[in-house]
């Protein structure tokens, strides 16, 4: 370790800092403050130095830069050192320029709206594209990759059974508990059952799907197509003349709307299932009663109504995903950007989309 | 064959390094030696574990049995606060870079100096990352990109700063010149070469270039059959009879190599 044995202050002749032992990047930050604290004119005397390195040169070099320090005392090991930091004296940045003010703000603003006209294009884009392999493949169906979709009918639907249904019971459970301590205000908790039946059928079942399918397989969707953009698969399956859209995208579209339907069928089942269990155990109204009334009171236009929207969902879920997964460029860290986007994307057109649907099927008395 | 030096001061040395990934044996009992100021390369055929020994010695990977000193401190079987005394007097430059990519250049090369000197000002640890950038071969634009904005050889050149951030003794260089074009290639090993006179590093290099040997190496280790089969100059390792290693040196770039060495040395 170094010390520092003088620092001889004079206002008259200035300062002399003499160090002793190493002057090395472990004691860089004392070093500079206390060369800092020196009055000019600085000597800096090296003789009694052991070691230095390039940082401890460097912090040499740059008082004699700025403010004319005077070096004695230093071996010719020492001198050279000097010397060859001096040669790579090139300031650069540290970070690119970023403009801070109210221009640079309003033109986030501006780029950030510019962003979302372009990505609303380029969905759309994708959306025909995708159209396009469709019809490629009607044309010639020899090219469908039945493997492909299968696969994906494996990771998207069979594998997605276990969490859907665990979460729809439980969600059956919550609607029971809570519709049965609200309506047993009015005395009326037999309508418990109107309540899960027609909320799960109609609504929930098929969104809470969706926004789980999303999670699973929308995210997955975008984080695949996004690696498999920056290690250039792709391309390369460009280059050979295999469309990325026919053999990445459209599997993957079939499999989400394809599944998403069974899906939601099966949250409805298992969200009814946990209902039951709850008004049997918590009203003591027995399983048999329990679905007579639940045929009572759905009408079959409620699970017209779940089972319609549900291919819709899969189809924007697996478009979205794999619109930002096919965006992705440069880095990993944009894999995990793209991915965030198409789960937070497909689930607001998801919402939205259920709105729309809502007023239509009023519409046209579907109540 | 392993004569070492006369006056060698062992910086790494390897005993009986065992290795394997499964049922798969990639070292069985190597043992390696670099002595310190010394460029060593290290040679081997696709698959013969070069990278799988960069990374025992380094410490990413727990050989299944074998002996490994960096510096004079055993590398098997510390722990993680021990290790970080030998890591701050190390350097490491990966095949592909292994730039930070959310960091630009000039914040990669400051990483290291960050973590273990967080005192330094911060006016100084710009002035310090601008002249091991400059060192590193880069132009000084080069500072604020990010990694996605710079070309090959620059990666590796940023890489190469960055490893030299610590004023390292020791500097690991897995495959610096891959991918690099041939002047670029040169160029590389120029720096290294030069780097390693002015700092007195000592350098770990494993290579395909067979040019690279030429231009840097002081030695030559070559791993295949599972161990380290020779080490020495190249000459040296001509004069041995392995069919691989003749292969290697007199097959046609081996030999092409050679003579635009010589015609180098000569002119």
């Amino acid at each position: 370790m170094a010390e520092v044995t003088d620092q001889e202050t004079d206002q008259r002749h200035g300062s002399v800092y003499r160090v002793a032992g190493a002057l090395t990047i472990t004691r860089a930050a004392t070093t500079q403050r206390e060369i800092d604290a020196l009055p000019d004119p600085v000597t800096i005397d090296l003789s009694e130095i052991e070691r230095m390195d390039t940082v401890g040169a460097w912090i040499v070099y740059r008082t004699v830069r700025d403010r004319g320090a005077k070096v004695i005392g230093a071996s010719r090991d020492e001198v050279s050192l000097l010397k060859q930091v001096g040669e790579f004296d090139v300031p650069t940045r540290v970070i690119p320029d970023e403009p801070h003010n109210l221009m640079a703000a309003v033109g986030e603003l501006g780029e950030w709206v510019s962003d979302i006209g372009v990505t609303l294009v380029g969905l759309l884009g994708f959306f025909g594209s995708t159209l396009i392999g469709f019809a490629n493949l009607i044309r010639r169906p020899k090219k469908f990759r039945v493997n492909a979709v299968v696969q994906r009918f494996d990771v998207v639907g069979v594998r997605a059974l276990g969490i859907i249904g665990l979460m729809s019971f439980l969600i059956g459970i919550v609607i029971a508990q809570q519709g049965s301590v609200q309506l047993a205000q009015f005395g009326a908790e037999v309508y418990t059952i109107n309540l899960i039946g027609r909320i799960t059928t109609r609504e929930l079942g098929t969104l809470m799907t969706a926004i789980m399918v999303a999670g699973r397989s929308g995210s997955a969707f975008a984080a695949q197509l996004g690696t498999m953009k920056i290690t250039e698969e792709i391309d390369a399956m460009r280059t050979i003349g295999v469309s990325p859209i026919e053999a990445l995208v459209i599997p993957r579209i079939i499999a989400a709307v394809i599944m998403m339907p069974l899906l939601a069928f099966w949250a409805m089942l298992l969200a009814l299932i946990g209902g039951g269990v709850f008004v049997w155990l918590s009203l003591g109204i027995p399983p048999l009663t329990y679905i007579q009334r639940l045929q009572e009171v759905i009408p079959i236009t409620d699970l017209w109504v779940g089972l319609i929207k549900a291919p819709v969902f899969g189809f924007i879920i697996a478009l979205a995903g794999c619109f930002q997964g096919m965006l992705v460029k440069g880095n990993s860290e944009e894999v995990g950007s793209r991915t965030t986007t198409a789960v937070v994307q497909s689930i607001f057109l998801v919402i939205v989309l259920d709105a729309v649907f809502a007023v239509f099927f009023s519409n046209i008395g579907w109540i | 064959m392993s004569g070492l030096p006369k006056d060698c001061h062992p910086v790494i040395t390897v005993r009986g390094l065992r290795n394997a990934f499964g049922e798969q044996l990639i070292h069985d009992g190597v043992d390696l030696t670099v002595c310190r100021g010394e460029i060593l390369g290290v040679v081997g055929g696709s698959g013969t574990g070069k990278s799988v020994l960069l990374r025992s010695i380094i410490g990413l990977q727990t050989p299944e049995s074998g002996q490994i000193e960096v510096l004079g401190e055993n590398m098997v079987g510390r722990t993680e606060d021990e290790a970080k005394n030998i890591r701050r007097r190390w350097g490491i430059l990966f095949q592909n870079g292994a730039l930070f990519s959310t960091l630009t250049v000039a914040e990669n090369v400051e990483v290291p100096i960050r973590e273990y000197f967080p005192y330094i000002q911060p006016h100084l640890l710009d002035e310090i990352a601008s002249y091991k950038i400059a060192m590193g071969g880069l132009p000084a634009d080069a500072g604020p990109k990010y990694p996605s904005e710079l070309s090959g050889g620059m990666v590796k050149r940023a890489g190469l700063a960055r490893a030299l951030a610590l004023d390292p003794e020791l500097l690991f260089l897995d495959e610096p010149t891959a991918g690099l074009d041939p002047i670029a290639a040169a160029a590389f090993d120029q720096l290294v070469k030069s780097l390693q006179e002015r700092l007195d590093l000592t350098v770990f290099l494993i290579t395909h270039d067979l040019d690279t040997l030429h231009a840097v190496c002081d030695r030559i280790a070559v791993l295949a059959d599972k161990k380290v089969i020779a080490v020495g100059t190249i000459p040296e390792l001509l004069a041995l009879d392995h069919p691989w290693i003749q292969e290697y040196f007199n097959g046609p770039r081996g030999r092409a190599a050679a003579e635009s060495y010589e015609e180098g040395a000569h002119a």
